[in-house]
């Protein structure tokens, strides 16, 4: 049970994904459009699309606020998942007994973003009107993996040594299990639940800004059009 | 002039309340049939337009790279929504560049995503039924394309992309706009926007060289269709007989004539405007552009120079080569096209000419920077020479030259509120609303440093700023282009040819 579900998640968000990325890359773009002033040459795109991704160096110029809780929440989402890499490497390798402190913390960083981006989202007349029930929805989603899991940290713990026992079988045993023993094992299972529903959706929702930000013409695009011929494939000449 | 709804001004720029609705009244006037079939468009609207609509949208998604991935990944975090100067001065949600784009959005997502069409509700996904065409018709052209909202978006999201393709899927299903649609068949018919006919335009031009005889006792000369000329000028066709473009256009005539350059305008390529991009149509794009490069092989010029106007810099700029190229048959040394600042930069860099500050001493100038030239071109070969070279113009023309704040100028620019093919009498108090940002920012340095010239590059901007300046109780003489300074500050005679 536990295996077919982990493959079948899994399975879904890596065709789903890359279904979406190679609509994204095997679309022409007709024109060149990047936003200027442009790099003039691919390092210098190469460098705009990393500050971009690396400080959200756009919406930085754009809401000082968004960006404080995006920047929170994702950064922090970077520490959480390579403190998670512990529960499915055996055996640990000291690094992680380094990082999990910092794992922690950003558990709490993590929370606090995403509260702030719930705030600001119910407060600014703007973002209250543009928001969809789906907009909440991924918030509450988020809020509730990164609720139920400090809550495991810091209050009821979970069979920790059984579920990594779990997590490490599942991929090639169907004789994998978890605990459901203690009120913890519990909320690991709703945290569980919630990761597994985020992987599903994913490709189908908004979060594909991950993929798409690189494909996005105004942002990859060399400012060069005059120095080099740019071809629209489906143009008539 | 009275009857226009004339925002407040305030000290400075501020967001305002969001309210539901109070632009929905301002529709542009349908196409009609003698404009929209010459293009290849429905005469009227077909009866099958939902089915066609969404046909287009879907043709669209597998040849736009950007529509496909701006429908998608938007993620509503609302950087963009108070940074569209519709919004700033109509205060209209859906003036909100991505309630905007949400409009086509919605759609994409009901037709087009299993969310949309499992949980239209929950993702708030919508049918392209009257309501949503009405919607569409409104606020696609409340858009001015000037991708403002493009330069705060963490993903890059250009709203001009989603504006274009909206117009050009309304024009598929017969639903078009009069005044873009009539002038493209007036470039088709005639060669340029305005109508004007070869005769008039020839007077025209004598009539200037007479003018600039009788001002500075030089034979400057404007030349129509001269084959074998080094340089085809194309200037929008609002240079030759607008105030204040044509002070612009006497002063590229004065920089050939100081430089000894022959140049020569072009009677069937008398337009360097290229509405084609309003539309969003690539073909009309192509069509209108293709008219230049044929005439610059039939008048067997060496080098393309464009005159002051900012969507057709981005067309030649940006375009030109996909649309039209290679140019391999002009002369390498230059870049193909080249911006009337450049070539006259390039020009004062050498020792070409002369220019006289004291000329222009009764001006304290600011730069407006337009969109397109701003957002979606460059000049030179470093990124933001667009800012650097028409501001060392000026710097080289007048004395007195200050900034308006820098969140209103360069990449931050504000549009002139009546870009990307509103510039039209029955969106009046759109135009109006719009310019709001701009003025406010002009005032704010009118009254600090005492301002009173605007210099910009642009024919669209001019033309909006002489009708709208006014309503804000500033003078329409404010605002000229940055060759009507050069054309006041350059010495005639007095250096002769490049050194």
């Amino acid at each position: 049970m536990l295996t077919v579900l982990a493959y079948l998640v899994v399975g879904i968000f890596l065709i789903g994904f890359a279904h979406r990325i190679w609509l994204y890359a095997s679309c022409p773009a007709p024109l060149k459009i990047p936003t200027t002033p442009a790099p003039v040459t691919t390092t210098g795109v190469v460098w705009r699309l990393f500050t971009e991704v690396a400080f959200f160096n756009s919406l930085f110029k754009g809401d000082k606020w968004a960006w404080a809780g995006s920047y929170a929440f994702h950064g922090a989402l970077v520490l959480v998942l390579i403190r998670h890499l512990r529960y499915f490497v055996d055996p640990l390798p000291e690094f992680f007994a380094h990082v999990q402190i910092a794992g922690i913390v950003a558990g709490l960083v993590m929370v606090g973003g995403l509260g702030l981006l719930l705030l600001r989202r119910l407060i600014i007349d703007r973002v209250r009107y543009i928001s969809s029930p789906a907009d909440y929805l991924w918030l509450l989603l988020l809020l509730g993996i990164g609720g139920s899991g400090l809550l495991m940290q810091f209050c009821v713990r979970p069979d920790i040594v059984h579920i990594k026992a779990g997590m490490m079988e599942m991929w090639h045993s169907t004789e994998a299990s978890l605990p459901t023993m203690m009120a913890g094992d519990f909320i690991f299972l709703a945290h569980l639940i919630m990761v597994a529903a985020l992987i599903v959706l994913f490709p189908f929702s908004k979060l594909m800004h991950l993929g798409g930000i690189f494909f996005s013409p105004t942002r990859n695009q060399v400012d060069n059009p005059r120095e080099k011929r740019h071809v629209n494939p489906w143009a008539s000449n | 002039m009275a009857d226009y709804s004339v925002p407040e001004l305030q000290e400075d720029i501020k967001t305002p309340a969001l309210a539901v609705g109070t632009m929905e009244h301002l529709k542009p006037y349908p196409a009609i049939e003698k404009h929209m079939v010459p293009l290849g468009f429905p005469d009227k609207r077909v009866d099958n337009w939902q089915q066609k609509g969404i046909e287009k949208l879907g043709d669209m998604l597998k040849k736009y790279r950007s529509l496909q991935v701006y429908l998608d990944i938007c993620v509503k975090c609302g950087a963009c929504a108070d940074k569209c100067h519709y919004y700033l001065g109509t205060k209209d949600a859906n003036n909100m560049p991505v309630q905007r784009a949400e409009l086509m959005r919605s759609v994409y997502r009901r037709y087009f995503t299993p969310a949309g069409k499992l949980f239209p509700g929950v993702v708030r996904a919508a049918d392209f039924d009257e309501e949503t065409l009405n919607k569409w018709i409104t606020y696609y052209h409340q858009c001015s394309q000037c991708r403002r909202c493009s330069v705060f978006c963490p993903y890059g999201i250009d709203t001009a992309e989603i504006t274009m393709a909206a117009r050009e899927i309304m024009d598929a299903i017969g639903v078009g706009h009069k005044y873009s649609t009539e002038i493209i068949c007036k470039v088709h018919d005639v060669g340029n926007n305005l109508g004007i006919p070869k005769p008039a335009l020839k007077g025209t031009l004598e009539f200037l060289e007479g003018d600039i005889l009788e001002t500075t006792g030089h034979e400057v000369r404007l030349p129509l269709d001269e084959e074998g000329a080094e340089v085809l000028l194309v200037a929008p066709s609002a240079d030759f007989f607008s105030e204040p473009h044509i002070q612009s256009l006497m002063g590229y005539a004065k920089v050939f004539h100081q430089a000894g350059i022959r140049y020569t305008i072009s009677s069937i390529g008398a337009e360097a405007a290229n509405f084609g991009m309003f539309i969003g149509s690539f073909a009309q794009k192509q069509k209108i552009a293709k008219r230049i490069a044929d005439q610059a092989r039939e008048l067997k010029v060496k080098r393309i120079v464009v005159g002051e106007c900012g969507h057709a810099w981005r067309v030649a700029y940006s375009f030109w080569n996909t649309l039209n190229g290679p140019f391999d048959f002009l002369d390498p040394r230059y870049p193909v096209p080249q911006h009337v600042c450049e070539f006259t930069y390039d020009l004062l860099k050498r020792g070409a000419l002369t220019l006289d500050k004291e000329a222009n001493d009764q001006y304290v100038v600011t730069m407006h920077d337009s969109c397109n030239v701003a957002r979606a071109s460059r000049m030179g070969d470093q990124p933001g020479g667009q800012f650097e070279i028409p501001r060392a113009l000026i710097r080289a023309a007048c004395h007195h030259y200050v900034e308006m704040d820098p969140d209103t100028t360069h990449e931050k620019t504000f549009c002139c509120g009546g870009g990307g093919g509103v510039l039209t009498d029955e969106l009046m108090d759109l135009r109006v609303a719009g310019a709001l940002p701009r003025v406010t920012a002009l005032k704010q340095v009118m009254k600090k440093d005492k301002v009173n010239f605007m210099a910009l590059i642009c024919a669209i901007c001019k033309a909006q700023f002489t009708k709208i300046l006014p309503l804000y109780h500033i003078p329409m003489e404010t605002v000229g282009g940055v060759h009507q300074l050069v054309s006041n500050a350059i010495q005639l005679g007095a250096k002769k040819g490049i050194v």
